[in-house]
């Protein structure tokens, strides 16, 4: 392989990774404050489904993106309110968010549009544009370091580097802010939280709110910047790849980062070659589709280090009266 | 003390929530500007009007019962089994095998061996899930997600690289031979002269699928290992101290779970389509999860509840055939349905339970008046 193939790959592996990366920072929040959230899908699935179709009426990217956030939102609320205010089971409230977003971006879609299930094909403003770094005129010319600034680092959409610098600012927000650590501290022991007359509901309700914001980012990334257009389906499981990959980073946001771009590479790897011929053996197309998840449940059974998660997560907090 | 009777728990419950799912779902259907009241009765008429439309809802019916029941037992042993679409894919491959590879004599033999396969490649598919649960902690909703995923890439696979017939196009098996032919329920009906549609694929499976719910009933509350599964679902602690080994449990109960998942094979697959193709399940083994929220576990409930979901499949695919309502308005409905039954659940009973608690009251404050 050549230097070229090798930066279409990193390039590929970005555009991937990114709103792999968005969606597990999303889980990283709810799960870190205790709320599971295996909904990542859904919330992605609407988002995507909102922000191209606003995008597409009004032609603006911006609205089409608040439009994903809003959608986004409105699930996320409905999962605080079945897992926080209502004490539901978690995980039940998930699946239905996920197959309330399956069924209804289609039903709306069909109603709006009238193309099985799909927005019309976006262009110009209301997809994000790629935005070419400053200097490349200049550093092109150098080389390997000007193709690798030219081809990898510049040239992506708006929301690739924001999911990027997404990640030392959900690092700081944790690990370095009071709020971080109170919302830390309501996935591991609620009870002591309380005592500290901070409001678990509210605190929990703030993270979920959070997961959505990003949730909505990365559903919004796929139909307005991945692809031009919402179709059917589209995340296409992403959002569980995402959840596989915060168990991969043990909830935690650097990890994350490697994680998804991990992942990313293997979807673009699996996108590129197709079956790989590793001399006489033949790895095939649906093995590397396969491997994120068979990666996770090696890290869940913990022969390579053991993954735990938040003490508290998956269970309501009840107040003692 | 109890706060509500127990058949407010079991029946005014499970209505009230649907019946939120439904008013909710009229809301969309009229969003859409389509008519409520007509698309349901569309609905209806589409799928228990005719033998016809019997024969759909019972096919489709008997694939829940399969997957609800697969989700039943494990979530009377507090496990959620979500690996439902996986296990009853390697179920398929099962069968496949069995049906390819084996010279049946008979349709009854073939049936007896498919249903044998299924349930040891359904539940093979969940052994791995429950061990890494029992043994090493892992979470097995999110084990059993993974797995889903890795069936459809293994089945994918298979399909496309090793069990499509030379020549063939489509990522499928070669058509089953003649002798594994399931009888619909048109041949068994009309052995009694009761005349049933040629047609509709409802088939001998759903026997089996009775067989099984009273087999699950059987085996929840008339056995040993019933007891102590309900026992460990009920506190682990409990049952650890009763000397019943979590590890068995979970392991047993999950195997049982899978195998169950894996049975609904002989309907879609053998009794049905009768070759393996892509995406068999059809996403069946999800909507297990909503027939055991709404049949609260119980293999009656159970029961029901498939009967109802597979009049939601047949007057749903009706609605996308004769309005501009999708298919995929059964998938919204669906949701809204395990939504309320399973997430909002809280919603609907902690009301009641206070309604329930402030009669009471007024009963026992005018008795103690008089």
């Amino acid at each position: 392989m050549d230097l070229m193939t090798f930066l279409q790959l990193g390039d590929s592996t970005f555009r991937l990774s990114t709103p792999l990366l968005l969606a597990c920072l999303a889980g990283l929040f709810s799960e870190r404050a205790g709320i599971f959230d295996i909904g990542l899908e859904g919330k992605m699935l609407a988002a995507a489904f909102f922000s191209g179709a606003i995008a597409f009426v009004s032609g603006s990217v911006w609205l089409g993106l608040l439009a994903g956030i809003g959608a986004s939102l409105a699930l996320s609320l409905v999962h605080g309110l079945a897992s926080i205010t209502f004490r539901g089971n978690q995980l039940i409230s998930g699946v239905a968010i996920n197959f309330l977003a399956a069924g209804l971006t289609v039903v709306v879609a069909q109603d709006w549009f009238g193309q099985g299930g799909r927005t019309p094909q976006l262009a110009g403003a209301a997809r994000f544009q790629n935005i070419t770094l400053p200097f490349t005129e200049q550093i092109g010319h150098v080389p390997f370091l000007g193709p690798v600034y030219v081809e990898l680092i510049s040239g992506h959409t708006f929301i690739v580097y924001l999911a990027a610098l997404c990640v030392p600012a959900a690092w700081w927000l944790l690990f370095r802010t009071r709020f971080g650590l109170r919302l830390r501290a309501v996935g591991e022991n609620p009870a002591a939280v309380d005592t500290a007359g901070i409001s678990v509901v509210r605190l929990r309700f703030v993270a979920v709110g959070i997961c959505g914001v990003l949730c909505g980012i990365a559903g919004a990334y796929l139909a307005t910047a991945l692809q031009a257009g919402f179709i059917k389906d589209m995340t296409a499981g992403r959002g569980f790849i995402a959840l596989a990959a915060l168990i991969f980073a043990k909830w935690r946001p650097w990890y994350a980062l490697y994680a998804c771009l991990l992942f990313g590479l293997l979807q673009a790897v699996a996108l590129r070659f197709q079956n790989i011929n590793l001399g006489g053996f033949v790895l095939p197309v649906q093995f590397m589709d396969a491997l994120p998840y068979i990666l996770t449940v090696v890290i869940l059974a913990g022969f390579v280090g053991k993954a735990i998660p938040p003490r508290a997560g998956g269970e309501p907090y009840v107040k003692e009266r | 003390m109890q706060k509500m009777p127990a058949w407010a728990d079991v029946v005014l419950i499970p209505l009230i929530s649907l019946l939120l799912a439904a008013i909710l779902s009229g809301l969309v259907i009229l969003a859409i500007g389509e008519n409520p009241w007509e698309a349901l009765k569309l609905m209806i008429s589409g799928s228990v009007g005719s033998s016809y439309a019997w024969g759909y809802t019972l096919y489709y019916a008997t694939n829940f019962i399969f997957t609800g029941l697969a989700v039943a037992i494990a979530f009377h042993s507090r496990m959620f089994n979500i690996g439902g679409e996986g296990q009853a894919m390697l179920g398929g491959l099962g069968v496949a095998y069995v049906c390819l590879f084996i010279p049946w004599p008979h349709w009854s033999l073939a049936l007896i061996g498919a249903t044998a396969a299924s349930a040891l490649f359904g539940a093979a598919w969940a052994a791995l899930p429950a061990y890494l649960q029992a043994r090493r902690g892992s979470h097995i909703v999110i084990t059993t997600i993974m797995f889903n995923f890795i069936a459809a890439a293994f089945l994918n696979y298979l399909l496309v690289n090793v069990l499509k017939p030379m020549g063939a196009m489509d990522p499928a098996t070669a058509k089953f031979p003649a002798p594994t032919h399931l009888p619909s329920l048109h041949d068994i009906l009309g052995a009694f002269g009761i005349p049933f549609s040629k047609a509709a694929p409802a088939n001998v499976a759903l026997l089996v699928a009775i067989l099984a719910c009273v087999g699950v009933w059987l085996l929840v509350w008339r056995t040993r290992l019933g007891y102590e599964i309900r026992a460990f679902g009920h506190s682990e602690s409990a049952a650890k101290y009763a000397g019943i080994s979590p590890t068995r449990i979970i392991m047993l109960s999950m195997l049982i779970s899978g195998g169950l998942a894996g049975m609904m094979a002989i309907n879609n697959v053998m009794g049905e389509a009768e070759r393996l193709v892509l995406n068999s399940t059809e996403g069946a083994g999800f909507i297990g999860i909503a027939v055991a929220l709404m049949g609260r576990s119980h293999p009656l409930g159970v029961f029901l509840a498939a009967i109802l979901f597979g009049i939601l499949y047949q007057g749903g695919a009706e609605l996308a055939l004769w309005t501009n309502i999708p298919r995929e308005m059964i998938v919204v409905i669906q949701a809204l349905v395990i939504l309320f039954t399973g997430a909002l659940d809280n919603m609907v009973r902690m009301p009641l339970e206070k309604l329930f608690l402030a009669l009471r009251r007024g009963q026992t404050a005018t008795t103690a008046g008089e």
